[in-house]
């Protein structure tokens, strides 16, 4: 498994996903600076949550024309693994990489708490050590997690089984209660909730645990 | 040349906060109110002299980074000065 966290300015859940990673990988976890656009070989790739840009312009908007973006789409049409956790998953909407767009929460607030989701679909490698159903208390942190998505675009998810995580208690108003969504080609997903905060008994849950254990068994 | 972007969500697309300014017209009594939208404004003084030129460039930076397509749509317009 050979993984890279990426880092923008203004992520604040780099070191956080890293540890995650590490500690279920049993390996290093590459760090890299967006500038950058010669990567080394990878399995996977993690866009980190936090406020890349300071949210300027909109969530995301920036990061996503950052110059390591170029070179992780192309990787990610190469069947490469891409995880974006919340400003990951603002980021990977704004890149293309992911349909529809995330604006912000229906009630305004800024959404800090642990949430209640089922797993939809086992069927990719970041869920197949969950069953499908399952019901996961998972931490969100927000204030921009509103997923818009068109009528035709949410048809042909569900028509083929992209959805991956639905919030039980929809806390940003998202379509469909989508907390998390599968690209084309399963292989990048994104997801509001932070799995990487709940990888620990210290932590509240260990619920995000097995999301990387799906990882680690389908990329090793 | 002056350029003059206008950003708005595309209709259908539901904006919290323009909901949030029309609640709180209700509340303070405008109760004529029959819709709030809201509009971001982006101007950008461009080196360009053809005005043609600049609303084409305009429109790729609109389409590449000031509008997010999937949501917003957007209008161009050139000033010159």
């Amino acid at each position: 498994m050979r993984a890279a966290v990426v880092t923008f300015p203004g992520s604040n859940c780099d070191r956080d996903l890293r540890v995650a990673m590490e500690r279920v990988f049993a390996r290093p976890v590459a760090s890299l600076w967006h500038a950058e656009t010669e990567l080394p070989p990878l399995d996977l790739i993690g866009i980190p949550g936090g406020f890349s840009y300071g949210d300027y312009l909109r969530c995301g908007a920036i990061a996503a024309r950052s110059p390591i973006m170029a070179e992780i789409a192309r990787l990610a049409r190469r069947g490469v693994a891409v995880l974006g956790i919340c400003n990951g998953f603002q980021i990977l909407t704004e890149a293309g990489l992911l349909p529809g767009a995330l604006v912000r929460n229906l009630r305004l607030s800024f959404v800090c708490r642990p949430v209640r989701v089922t797993v939809v679909t086992a069927s990719s490698p970041f869920t197949n050590a969950y069953r499908p159903g399952r019901e996961l208390l998972l931490p969100v942190a927000h204030h921009d997690g509103n997923y818009v998505l068109e009528a035709e675009e949410l048809a042909r998810l569900e028509e083929e089984d992209r959805i991956a995580f639905r919030y039980l208690d929809n806390p940003n108003g998202s379509t469909a209660d989508i907390a998390g969504v599968l690209g084309p080609g399963r292989n990048v997903l994104g997801m509001m909730p932070h799995p990487e905060r709940a990888c620990d008994p210290l932590h509240g849950g260990e619920d995000g645990i097995a999301l990387f254990r799906s990882l680690l068994a389908t990329l090793t | 040349m002056k350029a003059r972007v206008a950003i708005r969500f595309r209709t259908g697309v539901l904006d919290p906060e323009a909901r949030a300014i029309e609640k709180a017209l209700a509340n303070l009594g405008f109760t004529g109110v029959r819709g709030v939208s809201r509009t971001r404004i982006i101007e950008l003084e461009l080196e360009a002299s053809d005005r043609d030129a600049a609303e084409a460039e305009v429109r790729r930076m609109s389409e590449t980074l000031l509008a997010n397509p999937v949501i917003e749509t957007y209008s161009v317009t050139i000033a010159e000065r």
